[in-house]
């Protein structure tokens, strides 16, 4: 089978690989670009282990193949802290003992992470129903849930600050004028 | 107790760290994607492996003809069963570890594994399985455990005779063993009853769901010396039963542990290991073997399907005067301890003068099988916990009234034999009594239950490794991998005992190199025996600097104790001898006599029985017989709980994993023997719209024989689930189930009888 050569983004940065046409993207980025963050739990679309998002859709990344992402963006959990800093999620997470084995955390964080950017103030049903498509056989959700809800709250604090800062700068500004 | 051991009674301490909830010390490595799984490692010119697997339940294999596979470019070695000589005698365990990673003359079920290959990617890996050609004779099977008892069924063992019974039997069987436990007389018992249920029950086949794949990167030289890169709860023994089977030394196989992404008992059995390093034998090459979720269902254990006769007589004043059980476990077609562990969990609830259990190990044409969380209880469980509900309900008492007047205490000869110590089965009683869950209303097609169970816990083999660094940092290695959270725990117990801060131990998982033996993580035993043998390389390790200081202080050791993390010379007479801290201590241990280390090997015994009793609601559709859990309560002893949002976890995991096993997860096998459900999709386990919050809490009722008090606390709470379920469902809409899982089907069959029934009354 020969290959197909692909250019695209993965956490924001420029990437070339070749992989047979029939390779999913997860076995791409895990086998051909180093990363094994994403995991394989069954392959065929029913767990969430591999999620990862493509132009900031959620997808399950075995279910993707690696030649569609040509002169797309991919995000991994490899891609989710700045540098030291941990994403709010990541944080709350470990707080609240929402992993216990954590197969499933990648997955996880990604879904919830791409549930959270459109939507920073989610029900618990909002939130059990957008994670619905991963699974986790250790926690029974319970603390999942819980992080997921916190972080939400840390975000939107976040995000308050955020704007009054810039309220702020800008009546400065009006005011200096 | 092991003699080596002195100094564990329980001694009611208070403690600074242990107890608190620290964030886990890999926590950054799993939420970034860091920490390596079973398929996340890669070594130099690896190559594939795949192995192909029997599509029949039941087949004589006549032939393998690898030679097209062979020839396949890229295809680098291929392995029958002849690659893989017998090295165990022909029988036992280990035998039945050999023939299930490669089926020899027959194939035993769906999903047996009969050839493999390793390639140089996996497109030539399965290229190659599909040139691989099987003769098979395909051979009557059966699949179900009632069936398989039948005179008439077919053999799936030829030559298996019960065992314990008199006379031994003369003609072969497929049940493979029989066990009994007891004590009293329950003919005696019965006569002084008023009420007296019986019930027969059916449980079908869970798998442990774990959602990483097993998956190893075997590597073996030609000097007979090996590496396995392997997720597994027991490197050690896996490490003795492959190079048992390989005929490699066993020192010279090297055996690493990689982050574990669940387990449940699933990854204490070897499955395709073996193989992968027989490949890699054959290849001179390292392979890696990852299985599809395919293969997991199909060929990786679930646990046993069950059914059982339950029988409970009483008398109106609520006492019970005796109770029996009949059970019958199917193991696939391997014997296992899968009917023992039931007959000996069965009523260990319960205070009982007259007891008798019986049961009889059942082979299949199934996948072997492997424990599962308390493997066994939670099938019995659902049988009598179900039974002492209806005969609570008969005699007019309350399902938790009856449970305490009958429950067992400090004294009780347990149905399995020992005499108990102090347990937790009343207060967790209590608890439940007493919670607001219990008094919560309830709406239309709502129902409650509760339900106990029961796990013994496990100690075992295991050695433990102490180091302290020059700058007081200390490198805690132990040899139970981290299922949940372990390292956490560990690290307050070293911190605990040294008196030194949480964030200055970084515990390791060691390889089989670089500690002795360590028994599987199975049987709750991984804080309890490797606490203690943690809380023992630390006080050894405290002896060498009482010994460092007293040298440095010219006085005897006796005279120097060890308090909040120094050294402190005791007496009036030492005022002056400022205390030294383990920093001191640690940075001039060079000079001092070299560096300050603690180990323990012990045998952890008596790990401490623990008891828990849940509350569950339900909320059933009588249109479609769907059921949905709507609030749930699990209470539970730990003992003493060193990290308790760790011990939350595993209640809560638990219970959820009995949800699933009540309410769908099941296997479902065809007229041809064949699995119809092998993945996610077709075999639902709970996601997280099914679940609510569940509630927990933890008691804590010291286990006398650990020195912090502590009890395993992962399996228990799988245990009630199943029978809570069922007796929600039953007071929800009036159908006492008797079949798990209660899938939708099975409640509105239920339903639509029961409508029946009413009617013929009614008509009557
Ligand atoms: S591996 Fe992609 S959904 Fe399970
Ligand atoms: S933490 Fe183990 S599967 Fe979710």
């Amino acid at each position: 089978m020969s290959g197909v050569h692909v250019t695209t983004t993965v956490n924001g940065d420029a990437v070339e690989f070749v992989c047979p046409p029939n390779e999913p993207l997860l076995d791409v980025l895990r086998n051909r670009l180093g990363l094994t963050g994403a995991k394989e739990g069954c392959g065929t679309g029913d767990c969430g282990a591999c999620s990862v998002t493509v132009d900031d859709r959620l997808v399950c990344s075995c279910l993707v193949l690696g030649a569609e992402v040509e002169g797309r963006s991919v995000s991994t959990v490899e891609g989710m802290a700045d540098g030291a800093d941990l994403h709010p999620l990541q944080s709350k997470f470990i707080e609240h003992a929402a992993l216990q084995c954590g197969i499933c955390t990648p997955g996880f964080l990604v879904a919830a992470k791409a549930l959270l950017d459109r939507n920073d103030d989610p029900s618990e049903t909002e939130i059990r129903y957008a994670l619905a498509g991963n699974l986790c056989r250790c926690t029974g959700y319970d603390k999942i849930v819980r992080a997921v809800d916190d972080a939400a709250k840390d975000i939107r604090k976040a995000k308050a600050k955020a704007a009054t800062k810039t309220a702020k700068a800008k009546a400065k500004k009006a005011a200096a004028k | 107790m092991s003699d080596n051991n002195q100094n564990t009674n329980f001694t009611n301490q208070e403690f600074k760290v242990v107890g608190s909830r620290p964030e886990r010390p890999d926590g950054i490595d799993k939420v970034t994607g860091r920490a390596l799984y079973g398929a996340d490692t890669y070594a130099p010119g690896q190559l594939v492996g795949a192995i192909l697997r029997s599509p029949h339940a039941h087949a004589k294999i006549k032939s393998i003809d690898t030679s097209k596979a062979e020839k396949l470019k890229g295809v680098k070695a291929v392995l029958t069963s002849k690659d893989l000589p017998d090295l165990v005698g022909g029988a036992g365990p280990n035998y039945d570890i050999l023939v299930n990673c490669m089926a020899r003359d027959r194939a035993l079920y769906d999903g047996h594994a009969v050839a493999a290959v390793a390639a140089i990617d996996e497109n030539t890996a399965r290229k190659a399985l599909k040139l691989i050609k099987v003769d098979y004779k395909i051979l009557p099977h059966v699949t179900d455990v009632d069936e398989a008892r039948k005179p008439n069924a077919p053999i799936v063992q030829p030559g298996t005779r019960t065992a314990n019974v008199e006379p031994a039997p003369t003609k072969d069987s497929n049940i493979a063993a029989r066990n009994q436990f007891g004590h009293g007389d329950v003919d005696e018992g019965f006569k002084q009853a008023d009420v007296i249920i019986e019930k027969t029950y059916k449980t079908e086949q869970t798998h442990q769901g774990y959602i990483e794949p097993h998956a190893c990167l075997a590597s073996v030289g030609p000097d007979g010396s090996g590496e396995l890169w392997v997720t597994t709860q027991g490197h050690y023994t896996f490490r003795t039963v492959c190079s048992t089977l390989l005929g490699l030394d066993i020192a010279k196989l090297k055996v690493t542990s990689s982050e574990i992404g669940g387990g449940f008992g699933g990854k204490t059995h070897v499955w395709m290991e073996p193989v992968a390093l027989g490949l890699s034998r054959k290849a001179n090459r390292p392979v890696k073997v990852v299985m599809s979720r395919e293969e997991v269902f199909r060929a990786s254990g679930p646990t046993a399907s069950t059914s059982m006769d339950i029988k409970i007589g009483a008398t109106r004043d609520g006492r019970i005067t005796a109770a029996t059980a009949d059970l019958r476990y199917q193991g696939g077609p391997f014997p296992g301890m899968w009917g023992l562990l039931g007959a000996m969990t069965s009523f260990a609830c319960y205070n009982l003068p007259n007891v008798k259990t019986v049961a009889w190990d059942i082979l299949v044409n199934r996948p072997k099988v492997a424990a599962y969380r308390a493997p066994s209880a939670p099938m019995a469980a659902f049988g009598v916990e179900s039974t002492m509900d209806l005969v609570a309900d008969a005699i007019g008492m309350s399902p938790v009234d009856f449970r305490m007047l009958n429950a067992a205490r400090e004294g009780t000869r347990a149905s399995y034999g020992p005499t108990y110590g102090p347990i937790g089965i009343l207060p967790t009683l209590e608890a439940v009594k007493n919670h607001p869950h219990m008094t919560a209303p309830l709406g239309p097609n709502q129902g409650r239950g509760m339900a106990c169970g029961f796990w013994f816990n496990f100690g075992g083999q295991t050695a433990t490794d102490l180091n302290i660094s020059t700058d007081g940092t200390v490198n805690l290695t132990i040899g139970t991998v981290d299922v949940g959270g372990s390292r956490a725990s560990m690290s307050l117990i070293a911190a605990e005992e040294l008196g030194i801060s949480y964030d200055e131990i970084k515990c390791n998982i060691g390889d089989t190199n670089s500690l002795g033996h360590n028994d599987t993580t199975e049987g709750s035993r991984g804080t309890f025996s490797s606490g203690m043998a943690t809380i023992f390389a630390a006080r050894q390790a405290i002896d060498v600097m009482r010994e460092r200081a007293a040298q440095k202080w010219e006085i005897p050791v006796e005279e120097v104790e060890w308090k909040d993390g120094e050294a402190h010379a005791v007496g009036v007479h030492h005022s002056n001898l400022i205390p030294l801290s383990l920093k001191e201590i640690a940075k001039a241990s060079p000079r001092t006599g070299g560096p300050i280390a603690g180990h323990n090997e012990t045998v952890a015994d008596n790990a401490g029985v623990s008891f828990a009793s849940h509350i569950c609601d339900v909320e059933v559709d009588p249109e479609t017989g769907s059921t949905r859990v709507i609030r749930y309560t699990v209470v539970q002893d730990a003992g003493k709980a060193i990290h308790p949002q760790y011990v939350e976890g595993q209640f809560q995991g638990a219970a959820a994993q009995g949800i699933g096993w009540a309410l769908n997860e099941e296997y479902i096998y065809g007229e041809d023997g064949r699995l119809q459900n092998a993945g996610f999709l077709d075999y639902r386990i709970p996601v997280c719209s099914d679940l609510p919050f569940i509630d927990t809490k933890i008691l804590e009722i010291p286990n006398p024989d650990h020195p912090y008090g502590v009890r395993g606390v992962g399996e228990t709470s799988i245990v009630p689930p199943l029978a809570a379920i069922g007796s929600a469902v039953s007071n929800a809409v009036g159908v006492r189930m008797d079949h798990v899982p209660m899938s939708p089907p099975r409640i509105r069959a239920a339903l639509k009888a029961q409508a029946a029934s009413e009617k013929a009354v009614s008509a009557g």
